[in-house]
């Protein structure tokens, strides 16, 4: 039967709470890189020139279509196959686990990116560049602002999304949630306990989330309310 | 500073344009256009739709990219060099049939930002000469709202506000009041006449003849890309010498 006491002891056990920092830690560092090359993707994919729109097309397809749990085992077991670099001791679970699920990432933000660029439409970019401001300048301060807002909602599903995929490294052995929970049950044999607990962590992490989501969209959506 | 592209002796045009051909694909919208606009001049751009006027007013900041001819603004000839360009438009007020004011700032954030970036005022300076032009075009109390709060004139008179920030010597109107309900497009008109008033140089694609015949020095009336007749506007009005002007005129009047 189900031991309250020892679900009290699995939440509160220092594994399970490294694990959960493991699992936080690379999600955010995912989600971050993915944001800024995900958001030079998406503005690449509205690029005049054939050649880059077609390498962004290339990249999402490619990386929208491979399973994370390959990309993950790829990245992992094949790097080292073709590379000296990847055999060294700083190609750790994390790094790994970091490079394939960045690599997935970004194709998917650079899709949500590229539809929100091309919502803000072209009045706002003639409106900035007729009052002189430089491209970069209109991109940071005019077009990038408005982007995010329209973004914020699918880019939440996406990090909430991503911090569940991170549990597919548990094939890797990254001690994240998941790694550390099974690590216990192996020795315990209590599953209930040990996956609620593990239920639980992730529940108050994407609660934490929904209502950041709140207060985002609240500050960005000032002047369309 | 490059010599070549910066002239500070008196130039008397601020704005020509010489032999100016554009398509889009196969379809050539502007056929051989020759215009100068002087220092001080107020010239209104009539003409049907489709006529290439607007396209004709956004070469002059160079939104749109002529493919034959020169346009020289200033003294500076409006060609692929970035910096140059955004020389040209920084001293180049534009105001827009859509207002194309930025929804996520406030009204005096609108007044402020290029002030900011391209002028590289400090906050305080260009914050008061941003009020100073929303007292200007009678809106100080609208500073902190948002354009998405205020009716279609009054974020028009912002757009205009926000183009004055810059302390332009030109300033091109698109069709400013083409999208405002009719009983706004007065409180719009007006904020121009005052600039006009002012002595200021201005561009103004518009279908309003009588702002025309108030302060406009000289009316074009372009057809099918090219400039079919330029007039003063009572005489333009009165005794057009084109046929194509006469229709145009008699349908916009009745």
């Amino acid at each position: 039967m189900f031991q309250l006491d020892l679900f009290l002891h699995a939440i509160f056990s220092a594994p399970l709470f490294k694990g959960a920092l493991l699992t936080i830690g690379l999600s955010v560092c995912v989600m971050a890189v993915s944001l800024v090359l995900g958001m030079g993707l998406g503005s690449m994919a509205g690029s005049p020139r054939p050649a880059v729109r077609w390498l962004v097309t290339l990249y999402v397809w490619l990386f929208r279509g491979a399973p994370a749990l390959l990309v993950l085992l790829f990245v992992w077991n094949g790097l080292p196959q073709i590379s000296e670099i990847f055999r060294a001791g700083w190609f750790t679970p994390f790094v790994a686990a970091f490079l394939a699920l960045s690599l997935i990432q970004i194709a998917y933000l650079a899709e949500i990116l590229r539809s929100a660029f091309a919502a803000v439409g072209p009045g706002q970019r003639e409106g900035a560049a007729a009052l002189g401001m430089h491209r970069w300048q209109i991109f940071l301060v005019i077009t990038m602002p408005q982007a995010l807002r329209i973004a914020v909602p699918a880019l939440m599903n996406e990090f909430i999304s991503l911090l569940k995929t991170t549990s597919l490294a548990t094939v890797i052995s990254l001690k994240e949630l998941m790694t550390v929970s099974q690590f216990a049950i192996a020795t315990s044999f209590r599953f209930l306990e040990w996956y609620g607990a593990a239920l639980v962590y992730y529940l108050v992490i994407v609660s934490v989330l929904t209502l950041a989501q709140n207060r985002i969209e609240h500050v960005l959506s000032r002047g369309y309310r | 500073m490059n010599t070549q592209t910066k002239t500070d002796l008196p130039h008397k045009a601020a704005i020509e344009v010489a032999g100016v051909n554009k398509w889009y694909g196969a379809f050539q919208v502007l056929k051989g256009i020759d215009l100068t606009v002087n220092k001080g001049e107020r010239i209104v751009i009539c003409g049907p739709s489709g006529s290439g006027k607007s396209t004709l007013i956004r070469c002059m900041n160079r939104l749109e990219v002529h493919q034959e001819g020169s346009i020289i603004v200033n003294g500076i000839e409006l060609t692929n060099q970035l910096k140059r360009i955004d020389r040209v438009r920084s001293d180049v007020g534009m105001v827009f049939q859509h207002f194309n004011l930025f929804p996520h700032l406030t009204v005096l954030e609108n007044c402020t930002v290029a002030q900011r970036w391209v002028r590289k005022l400090p906050k305080k300076q260009a914050t008061e000469i941003a009020m100073k032009y929303l007292e200007r075009v009678h809106i100080p109390e609208k500073a902190d709202k948002y354009p998405g709060q205020l009716s279609g004139g009054q974020q028009q008179r912002v757009a205009i506000a926000r183009a004055l920030c810059m302390n332009p010597s030109i300033m091109l109107f698109d069709e400013p009041t083409s999208a405002l309900d009719p009983e706004m497009v007065k409180e719009v008109l007006d904020t121009m006449i005052s600039l006009a008033a002012d002595g200021m140089t201005m561009v103004c694609v518009t279908h309003e003849m009588n702002f025309a015949r108030e302060v406009a020095s000289e009316v074009v009336f372009m057809d099918g890309g090219q400039i079919i007749e330029r007039n003063k506007p009572d005489i333009l009005f009165s005794a057009p010498t084109h046929e194509r002007t006469r229709r145009f005129l008699g349908k916009l009047l009745h």
